[in-house]
């Protein structure tokens, strides 16, 4: 690893103009960002601490649904957010082992948008909305490709807000050795329509598989995707997987989190 | 007789360290004035060494010395143990592996340069700074087109890539192709062994510490065999003299076949401690482990199994294409060859054999032997065919086995393949496994299985192995370029209590709770007041090592033959202070008695007598009571056994469970079982964990796809289940005093068959039929293709 500034603001404006620094990166629960500079794949000058920041800790009922900050380790939305969502808290418990759990964040997630992490799929499936520092981005719109997002340079993840399906749940499917998604679905049931989010899947990311969320629409049920066929187009293919194997897990994990969901 | 001796099931007392954190690792030890090495290593598969820059690098802060390839020049390469000769009787093609790259890198990780700096940062900072200017060429990975292209080369002096073409038993294959000729039936298969990374918990390090008063070099070092890794530096590498250079291996985290080698980096490190008259430090870390460790298997193979219409097997033969990497490792040539083609019989009376191995040069890291080194490769092999051959033919794949068994009257059996097996009993192991895995019950869990929506699938597989390596007259006419006797010295100190120096190092079969058994047994004392001494040439005799499951059946074996002259000696001393005849002396229990009588001397009193000689035959009898003893076994043991797997797999996804995992072994005479028993548990979980997760994988630019932890899959807990493991069905070695045959290697040999044949089979019975073989490893995603195929 190679030297570099460390300062650990305690308040969101405070990380924003530290984060205005040459060569400033933030850090979160530091699950990627670490392992990176350790291999010297990564050499900020500046790491900015986000977890001091007391603001975007924690968890809140609001209004229609419930708030997590982006500094919340996964194990405590696990332990904190059964009450509301039990869904995401699974989906929370199931991330890496009890090491990353307490370490890993939210909103460090979010902003690195693996393609295979678990969290871009439940943000998506349940039309959640992320608040920043200057603005609240729709999941839609949110989620630009592998590792891109709508942040822009130096914005900030505060909170998530998510609307409380009326049923959901998350199935993975385990990549072997790493155990990140091969590839997980996030299926909700909202008033509105169901909305079904794949992780792990696609070259570009975390996706709505929307052929199936009209099928779920019309009729709640696992066999009502079927009859549905899901193209191996843009699908990941790589020593765990290939793409017509992925194409087929999508399916098969819609029918499991429909028939899990409650 | 002790509690503790022959047959206990003691608890490993050696755990207690490593639990709780007092373990001695090579990691652990820092030196005074110490220093720090990394290494520059390639990024391209394959490239010319235009030239290196060090200027930039050695004007860091801190910088202490940074040398290259050219450096180490003139120093003598690092050599195969074995010279394997060609079918046509050429020599066996032998590139000169340097310490350190030069004039060609030939894989990604080939380290081309080392720099020393005072810290570990300044070092990995100056390494970078390391300007090596490298064209890069066309990586050769596939090994079918290494065979191809002769003028595409890892070696420019080697067209074709070869190391050689080994044909065995050459003068058998004329009768061989003829049985196939002529045979009812022939089954054919072809398959891989999948690359797999050893991944000892420890990665490789070294320490070197040169003392210029003295001019000695002391070397702490990851090793299976501190004396061989001594040998290799000093004979052909270094030309350290032996008696100038001491080799520790401490506390070794784990080897599995990787730390039996002599690596490179040992040796740079060694020149740049006497260049800087300093210590220097080198760890691994994991990268560099997956980059630079040897790997293991690697085989392309295609078997064909001649059978009549009844399933009796009539003739075998393979060509496989054995991947060796860029160089040759230590043993690299041994491991396809005489450690893979002399097994080819197994357990079975087939008449004719003959295998065709060819070595392959190839840009990738070094294979070598890993956990059973080439006997998982042909028990892989031969165990997938015989099931194949079974579904073939409609004949139970548990009677095809039975049918074709060498029976319990044939021994010693000669195999068409240059073994002879002293003793073994096929059909007893084979029966236990039935019992113990309620073989009957399957069809009664499988319905279960289906209820759940799930395929249920069983496979078998009879594996044996040979190992207790080896008689070393055998060897050498046969290649070996070493012995493999080992040694043993009993120190009987002078209040009674023993230390055992052991050629055999231990670092995970429980040496420091076993050995101690025996000689408790035989001296019948307390196994607590015997302390093992291993791992450091300058307190043991000599050693040949720990691999090949070698450790109790021939450094075990040196420690009953220096524990019988102990024994002689005492009865000597006996007789002077009992004013007996020598010959009226009988021991037992701990005593020396007179034949007879009721007039007797306990051990304790004999030791001190040897050391506090005043009532001593000192006219004709060396005070002192130390034995040496060096053993060479008269041949291989052979060790068998019959493993049942059954497996549930997911009809939609693909993915495998192991739901049972049934060992009935037979490993001759049982020294510890708890021990034994730990060690099928772990090569059978490495076994699983090759048949269903481990795969290094390379792309065809040469690049390591599976580099860390991250893609290559180790086994885990929650993959495997809970095994039954027997090892009550023995036929004691008749060759090797303590009658044992050696058990480390047995569950990676014999597991790997038994999970595919379990999928292959739980494919089929839900009605894939044209499903035959599926690779290891069988992934979720090739079980789902093989099922939509």
């Amino acid at each position: 690893m190679h030297n570099f500034e460390f300062v650990k603001p305690a308040t969101v404006a405070d990380a924003v103009k530290a984060l205005s620094a040459d060569g400033a990166q933030a850090l979160s629960g530091g699950q990627t960002l670490l392992p990176t500079m350790k291999a010297r794949l990564a050499q900020p000058a500046v790491i900015v601490s986000l977890t001091g920041i007391g603001e975007i800790k924690g968890v809140c009922a609001v209004d229609g649904g419930v708030s997590v900050g982006a500094a919340t380790p996964h194990a405590v939305v696990a332990a904190e957010v059964g009450k509301y969502y039990p869904a995401l808290a699974k989906l929370a418990g199931g991330i890496g082992d009890p090491a990353v759990r307490n370490r890993g964040t939210l909103g460090g997630s979010l902003a690195n948008n693996d393609p295979a992490a678990c969290y871009p799929s439940a943000v998506l499936a349940s039309a959640a909305v992320v608040h920043t520092n200057k603005r609240k981005i729709a999941a839609d719109d949110y989620f630009q490709g592998m590792f891109s997002t709508a942040l822009e340079e130096g914005e900030i993840i505060t909170s998530v807000t998510f609307a409380i399906p009326e049923k959901a749940a998350y199935v993975k499917f385990d990549q072997p050795a790493s155990r990140f998604a091969l590839t997980a679905v996030f299926v909700a049931k909202h008033a509105k329509g169901v909305r079904v989010a794949v992780t792990g899947a696609n070259n570009n990311g975390v996706f709505r598989w929307t052929e199936a969320e009209a099928a779920l629409s019309a009729n709640f049920a696992a066999s009502a995707v079927e009859g549905l066929k899901v193209s191996d187009k843009d699908m990941i293919s790589d020593l765990h997987g290939t793409a017509a194997y992925r194409a087929n897990l999508v399916k098969v994990l819609t029918k499991r989190a429909v028939a899990a969901a409650h | 007789m002790p509690k503790d001796g022959i047959g206990a099931s003691t608890v490993r007392r050696e755990d207690v360290r490593f639990l709780t954190g007092k373990g001695r690792y090579t990691a652990d030890i820092n030196l005074r004035h110490q220093t720090y090495a990394v290494f520059c290593r390639s990024d391209v598969a394959h490239g010319r060494i235009n030239g290196i820059d060090t200027s930039a690098a050695m004007a860091m802060p801190g910088v202490l010395a940074v040398m290259t390839g050219v450096d180490f020049a003139a120093m003598g390469g690092n050599p195969a143990g074995w010279h394997i000769p060609s079918r046509d009787g050429s020599a066996m093609r032998e590139p000169k592996r340097p310490v350190l790259a030069h004039g060609k890198v030939r894989h990604v990780g080939d380290a081309y340069a080392i720099v020393v700096a005072e810290t570990l940062e300044q070092a990995r900072d100056a390494a970078a700074a390391v300007d090596a200017d490298i064209t890069e060429l066309d990586a050769i990975i596939d090994m079918a087109a290494a065979v191809a292209n002769p003028d595409h080369r890892v070696h420019d002096e080697i067209d074709g890539n070869l190391a050689f073409d080994w044909g065995w038993i050459e003068d058998n294959r004329a009768a061989v192709d003829a049985a196939f000729a002529a045979a009812p039936h022939v089954t054919t298969l072809e398959l891989v062994n999948n690359r797999l990374a050893p991944n000892a918990m420890e990665t490789r390090a070294s320490i070197a510490d040169y003392d210029a008063g003295t001019g000695d070099y002391k070397l702490y070092t990851t090793s299976q065999n501190p004396h061989l890794s001594r040998l290799l530096i000093s004979a052909f590498v270094m030309g350290i003299p032996e008696n100038k250079l001491t080799v520790i291996a401490p506390d070794v985290g784990g080897g599995f076949g990787s730390k039996i080698y002599h690596y490179g980096e040992e040796a740079a490190v060694l020149a740049a401690s006497k260049a800087l008259e300093r210590p220097v430090k080198w760890v691994a870390d994991r990268s560099e482990a997956f980059l630079s460790d040897a790997h293991g298997r690697d085989h392309v193979t295609k078997i064909q199994l001649a059978l009549d219409k009844q399933g009796n097997f009539l003739a075998l033969r393979t060509e496989t294409l054995a991947n060796v990497g860029a160089y040759l490792s230590n043993f690299s040539t041994a491991t396809p060859t005489f450690l893979h083609g002399t097994l080819m019989a197994g357990p079975y009376r087939t008449p004719l054999v003959y295998v065709n191995v060819k070595a392959v040069f190839t840009n990738t890291a070094p294979v070598d032997a890993y956990r059973g080194a080439g006997r998982p490769e042909a028990t892989y092999s031969i165990e997938r065919v015989v099931d194949k051959a079974a579904h073939e033919l409609g004949i139970d794949p548990l009677e095809i086995r039975r049918k074709n068994f060498i029976q319990p009257d044939q021994y010693p059996y000669t195999t068409p393949v240059g073994l002879v097996y002293d003793t073994g009993n096929y059909n007893a192991t084979l029966d236990k496994m039935i019992a113990l895995g309620d073989i009957a019950g399957f069809e009664g869990r499988a319905a279960a299985s289906k209820a759940k929506g799930k395929l249920r699938g069983i496979g078998y597989s009879t594996w044996i192995e040979a190992c207790g390596i080896a008689p070393s007259n055998l060897v050498g006419v046969l290649g070996a370029r070493v012995g493999l006797y080992d040694a043993a010295t009993v120190r009987v100190n002078a209040t009674g209590n023993i230390s055992v120096m052991t050629g055999a190092h231990s670092h995970g079969q429980g040496h420091e709770t076993v050995f101690p058994q025996i000689v408790a047994d035989m001296l019948g004392i307390p196994a607590s007041s015997v302390d093992i001494v291993h791992g450091d040439t300058s307190k043991i005799p000599f050693g040949m090592g720990s691999y090949g499951s070698r450790s109790l059946a021939v450094c075990g074996t040196a420690i009953t033959k220096a524990v019988d002259k102990i024994i002689a000696k005492g009865k000597k001393i006996a007789a002077h202070m009992l004013e007996a005849a020598e010959g009226d002396i009988e021991f037992k229990d701990g005593k020396f008695s007179v034949a007879g009588t009721d007039k007797a001397k306990t051990f304790g009193e004999i030791a001190f007598s040897a050391y506090v000689p005043h009532n001593y035959p000192l006219e004709t009898l060396e005070p002192g009571l130390e034995e040496t003893a060096f053993y060479d076994p008269a041949n291989f043991t052979y060790p068998a056994g019959a493993y049942a797997c059954e497996v549930e797999v997911d009809p939609d996804t693909g993915k495998v469970e192991i739901a049972s995992f049934t060992c009935a072994d037979d490993f001759g005479n049982v020294i510890n079982p708890l021990i034994v028993q730990g060690q099928v548990h772990g090569g059978v979980a490495q076994g699983i964990g090759q048949a269903l997760l481990e795969n290094v994988a390379y792309d065809m630019n040469g690049q390591l796809l599976s580099g860390s932890f991250m893609d290559y899959a180790m086994p885990r807990a929650d993959d495997l289940p809970f095994y039954t493991v027997d090892h009550s069905c023995n036929t004691p070695c008749t060759h090797n005093p303590l009658g044992v045959k050696g058990c480390g290697e047995a569950g990676a040999i014999g597991s790997p068959p038994a999970v595919v044949n379990a999928v292959v089979n739980a494919l089929q019975r839900a009605g894939h039929k044209n499903v035959t073989h599926i690779e290891m490893p069988v992934t979720p995603s090739r079980v789902w293709a093989a099922m939509n195929a």
